[in-house]
């Protein structure tokens, strides 16, 4: 899983049937200690997250494991928003 | 999911069973600014895209492979929507 | 799935046992316009494609499914034979719309 800022959002219509009503969010990787790694990538939201937020997403096969994602062609999703994070 | 271009087709008449009935599109990953991100990729399509289309291209297997219906075939990338825009958020992007 | 040319192939007389008759070949990644990209690399075949054939190639697990039901510890086959090219590059559309100001929509979240 990595850290990441939601940064913008992607309007798709016409999109594989079972990612309708799905919110696509655009993330931007973060460090822990909030500095802005390189890439994007598109990702699916499951658990209300908005513009602005840090948040957790996971990747690969297990993104599939998320809410409502299950045998959908979701290769990323949202999976917690981030409160706080604590570096010793 | 990655935001991508449609750049061009590739025309393969031997090819592997699953590929077949589907278009072979050569995609260009973007980055956020729309410049190039890499290399462009080969991935088939879902959604019946075109050249200069911006669309959603998934890089996982299991994605790629069910959004075209063939399950447990060699497919790795597939197109699966078409984007109408992008918003970032000014200050936050 | 990726792009590129057959420069080669690769023998093997000691190998997993069951890539057998498995075809290596040795593959030149290239861009869309033929230009040559990245590092070369070695691919199982399951098309038939030999030195200087354009082709494309899969990666990861999906690579070991055209020889199902054998589970052969290949991440990296050639799955087609390349005839044409089209190419348009030029039909890009307009770039990216500029970052816009935050509208109400946008805060939206589980905070509101």
């Amino acid at each position: 899983m990595i850290l990441a800022r939601v940064v913008g959002t992607v309007v798709a219509t016409r999109k594989d049937p079972r990612l309708e009503g799905k919110k696509l969010l655009i993330l931007k990787p973060v460090s822990p200690d909030g500095k802005d790694e390189s890439g994007y990538v598109v990702s699916v939201d499951t658990v209300g997250s908005g513009v602005g937020e840090r948040v957790i997403a996971a990747a690969g096969s297990s993104a599939r494991m998320a809410e409502g994602c299950k045998d959908a062609p979701v290769d990323n999703a949202i999976v917690g928003i981030v409160d706080e994070v604590h570096l010793d | 999911m990655l935001i991508a271009r449609v750049i061009g087709e590739l025309v393969a008449t031997q090819k592997h069973a699953s590929h077949e009935g589907r278009k072979l599109l050569l995609v260009q990953p973007l980055n956020l600014d729309g410049t190039d991100r890499g290399d462009a990729v080969v991935a088939l399509d879902a959604v019946d895209a075109g050249v200069g289309d911006k669309v959603l291209l998934v890089t996982e297997g299991y994605c790629a492979m069910t959004s075209v219906g063939r399950p447990n075939s060699p497919i790795d990338m597939a197109v699966i929507g078409f984007i109408d825009h992008i918003e970032l958020v000014h200050g936050v992007a | 799935m990726y792009f590129g040319r057959v420069v080669g192939s690769v023998w093997a007389t000691v190998k997993h046992p069951g890539m057998t008759g498995c075809r290596m070949l040795v593959v030149q990644p290239l861009t869309p316009e033929l230009q040559n990209t990245g590092k070369q690399l070695i691919c199982t075949d399951c098309t038939g494609a030999g030195a200087g054939e354009l082709v494309y190639w899969v990666r990861g697990i999906e690579a070991s499914f055209p020889f199902r039901p054998l589970q052969l510890p290949v991440d990296t086959t050639v799955v087609g034979i390349v005839d044409e090219v089209h190419v348009q590059r030029t039909a890009a559309a307009p770039a990216e719309p500029a970052a816009k100001q935050p509208a109400p929509v946008h805060r939206k979240s589980r905070k509101s």
